[in-house]
């Protein structure tokens, strides 16, 4: 028997390239479906490997994050330097980068490459959307660019896989070239100045020595402050500037400079700029009345396929766990494993499948609306609106889509580079008003605001809870951004990209990775604590398992109505009593104190704590304790008020007294209000802060939000609860 | 004649930039997006709102807020 191969150790190049130049397009062309995602330790940005060969050689791609400049200004844009440096921990140092390029727009694309060639690293250039620069008229000499900038340069056209074997035969021969000679002449006085600062600091790649000089605060300064033994950036910085060096312009105009003698004789431009198809489309999409029409008609059909395109299959999916649900119930005896089972796992599963619908439709907007290249006009027409909540424009679309599921609505907040805004958006994104708040709306509204009450009144609670959202998320991302997330503000700069066609090929793949994404890393931590909460409801079980399964025999063998009504009764008082000795109805009676402030009984605070996995769990909890059986709450929010007012869990809730004076309702119009209010504003959510966990890369903003917002939650109900009562007595 | 900057242009009217002023770090974040001295830019729209201006310079589109545009000094090109 022979020994199989040694596996051989993989290349690593890393694509390194600016937003919008289709370098993920990029990335899955040459990977295919063969990559893995992570993050990276201690940041929120995304690590992204790929694997694939060049000329038989096998090549891990790394898929840096899009950046305009290799200035680190925060820990996150720190990553793509210490990658391409080798000093991120975990990670070996790419020994090829591939700098994709827009062709259409060389000149600023090429900043990020001239800096990629003082690395150290082998650089190829791609020169991508060739085919788009060759329609405005731009004719670009590839070799003679190629000899100009010391580099070998390939035209490739990512979206349809054009130029990518050349790419892969380039790549492969770079493996053992010689890192590029040819930079930017920084002027002397600060070459003399990076050479000194290096000899001070021993041991520091040139390229970091040049960022501490020209970074002010920047994070190369920051991370490198206790190595710089009393060496003073600022009389460094002095110096040059009396030298003619100002910091940190002199970069930017070496760099252009350079840029432009390069790209001389090798790219021609047509004299007249020709009227593109992207200016007469900004005529119409940026104007201000036609623009914003547009916009509100993309939001509105955005925002009701979520709604309402996602509902059928919402229902199947849910009718589907239940076929499954009882087909396993019939084939296994019934018994606590049983239950375990059907409720605990099957309904588990079902609860993360039924997200998928709302995130797969979501994405499919967002990735044609960016790919397109829409998303940055809605940017654009949106910033001064949320500017105003310390949030730039790109925190719009996240926010609106979160009213439909905060569950999508966080996972596009990828869009947003600045990390403070993106947590803002983030840890706000919850309180809009989600569709899984509506059944516990429409139950509390049809059962105690509607009947004799004047026609306005359930309209305007209903506006009155979607608006509690609307003015208090913007209003706590205003604080957060003051507080937790204070800093400064970086510079909103937003490009605004040529429009194309979408390609098939990267909404396709951009929709399933969401959806695989949501699956495989948000799923089991969901399904979890189903089965967390299913256990603390159902346990002790005592002998109830038994005797509900002997009452609901009694049910099927009743000969009449009434004796079948009767054994009910039973079933349902048992799985009532049964709830009440479990541990999670042990801890709501203990906790009634806590709850009574509220307006609460015991039955509604157990209810709510159980609900911890999902809102709506709260409307089937408090089902089975008014002894009502499970409730659907899909049911109730499509019920209109006619079938609300013969709903048993309706009749229960009007019917239902104070324990300790029968004669006083429990729910009254305070009670109810505050009940709403605390959905409104509670993260009971197992999915938000599954998603939230993934998206931030740790617990903390997750617990932060929940604790926040419960808070925020139990204050605002207890405000409604005592001034209520102050008017309906 | 008074300086103007890139946050006074009108729609379809372009200016050569003569200098960039304000925080450095913001400075060198418009200097690394091509806002350079002799730079020509064109003011292509204004959103809706007011704020943000579309700009259009080195071959491409720009979105920048004014408190940023304001410290930008050009000079009206005819």
């Amino acid at each position: 028997m022979s020994l199989p191969p040694a596996p051989v150790k993989p290349h690593v190049v890393a694509l390194l390239g600016n937003p919008n130049t289709g370098k993920t397009t990029l990335f899955n062309a040459l990977s295919g479906l063969n990559h893995r995602v992570g993050n990276y330790p201690g940041v929120t940005v995304e690590s992204r490997k790929g694997y694939t060969t060049c000329d038989g050689i096998p090549f891990e791609i790394v898929d840096l994050p899009g950046t305009y400049s290799l200035s680190p200004r925060s820990p996150d844009e720190m990553v793509a330097v210490d990658v391409i440096l080798g000093q991120q921990p975990g990670e070996s140092r790419p020994e090829v980068l591939v700098c994709i390029v827009d062709a259409s727009n060389l000149e600023r694309n090429l900043y990020l490459t001239s800096q990629a060639l003082e690395l150290g690293v082998p650089v190829v250039l791609a020169l991508n959307m060739i085919d788009v620069a060759q329609s405005q008229g731009v004719r670009i000499d590839v070799e003679k660019l190629s000899q100009r900038l010391g580099i070998p340069v390939v035209a490739i056209q990512a979206n349809k896989r054009k130029g990518l074997d050349e790419l892969r035969r380039v790549i492969a021969q770079a493996v053992t070239a010689a890192p590029p000679s040819r930079t930017p002449n920084f002027p002397e006085p600060f070459r003399r100045e990076v050479a000194a600062l290096r000899s001070h600091l021993g041991e520091l790649p040139e390229f970091l020595a040049q960022r501490l000089i020209l970074d002010i605060g920047g994070y190369t300064e920051q991370r490198l402050k206790p190595r710089l033994n009393g060496i003073a950036l600022q009389d460094i910085r002095g110096r040059l500037a009396a030298e003619g060096c100002a910091i940190p312009a002199i970069e930017a105009r070496t760099r252009y400079l350079w840029i432009r003698e390069a790209l001389t004789g090798c790219v021609e431009r047509p004299t007249e700029r020709p009227l593109s198809w992207t200016d007469r489309l900004d005529k119409l999409l940026t104007h201000r009345v036609y623009g914003s029409l547009v916009f509100m008609v993309v939001m509105f059909v955005v925002f009701q396929s979520i709604f309402t395109a996602a509902r059928p299959l919402m229902d199947l999916i849910n009718s589907g766990k239940d076929a499954v649900g009882g087909w396993v119930a019939g084939l296994l005896p019934p018994g606590p494993f049983t239950s375990l089972l059907v409720e605990g796992v099957i309904d588990g599963v079902g609860a993360v499948v039924v997200f998928l619908p709302q995130i797969l439709i979501l994405f499919t907007f967002i990735a044609i609306l960016e790919d397109c290249g829409y998303m940055a006009r809605a940017a654009f027409l949106m910033d001064r609106l949320m500017s105003r909540a310390g949030l730039s424009g790109k925190s719009f679309i996240p926010l609106l889509s979160s009213m439909a599921c905060a569950v999508p609505g966080i996972m596009s907040t990828r869009v947003i580079e600045d990390r403070r805004d993106r947590l803002a958006t983030i840890l706000v994104a919850p309180l809009m008003s989600c569709s899984a708040r509506l059944p516990v709306y429409i139950l509390l509204i049809g059962a105690f605001l509607t009947t004799n009450r004047p026609f306005w009144v359930p309209g305007l609670v209903m506006f009155a809870m979607y608006s509690l959202g609307l003015i208090l998320a913007p209003l706590v991302a205003w604080a957060l951004k003051r507080t937790l997330l204070r800093g400064e503000t970086p510079v909103f700069v937003l490009e605004m990209p040529t429009y194309k066609w979408p390609s098939l090929r990267v909404v396709a793949r951009r929709v399933f990775d969401s959806g695989w994404m949501f699956l495989y890393r948000a799923g089991s931590i969901i399904l979890a604590s189903m089965v967390l909460v299913w256990v603390l409801l159902n346990f002790p079980a005592g002998d109830y398992p038994q005797r509900v399964a002997a009452a609901q025999q009694a049910v099927e063998e009743a000969e009449d109505d009434t004796a079948k009504e009767a054994a009910e009764e039973e079933v349902f008082q048992l799985e009532a009593e049964w709830k009440r000795q479990s541990i999670l109805g042990r801890v709501g009676l203990i906790l009634e104190p806590v709850v009574r402030p509220l307006g609460w009984d015991w039955k509604i605070g157990v209810a709510a704590l159980a609900s911890f996995p999902a809102r709506e769990v709260v409307v089937g909890t408090l089902g089975i304790l008014y002894k009502k059986g499970k409730v659907d709450p899909g049911e109730i929010a499509d019920a209109d008020q006619e079938q609300l007012e013969k709903n048993p869990l309706v009749l229960a809730l009007r019917d239902a007294k104070w324990d300790e004076d029968p004669t006083r309702p429990v729910y009254s119009i305070p009670t109810a209000l505050s009940l709403m209010v605390f959905f409104a504003l509670c993260c009971q959510c197992a999915s938000t802060l599954a998603v939230m966990r993934r998206e931030t890369g740790s617990w903390g903003w997750p617990l932060f939000a929940f604790v926040y917002m419960t808070l925020l939650a139990y204050l605002a109900a207890l405000l409604v609860y005592q001034v209520g009562s102050l008017f309906f007595g | 004649m008074s300086v103007i900057t890139l946050n006074d242009l009108l729609p379809g009217q372009c200016g050569r930039i003569l200098a960039l002023r304000g925080e450095l770090r913001t400075v060198q974040r418009l200097m690394e997006m091509g806002l350079l001295e002799d730079e020509t830019v064109e003011l292509i729209t204004v959103a809706p709102l007011g704020d943000p201006l579309e700009i259009r310079l080195r071959d491409y589109r720009l979105s920048l807020r004014r408190e940023d545009a304001a410290g930008i000094e050009v000079q009206l090109l005819p």
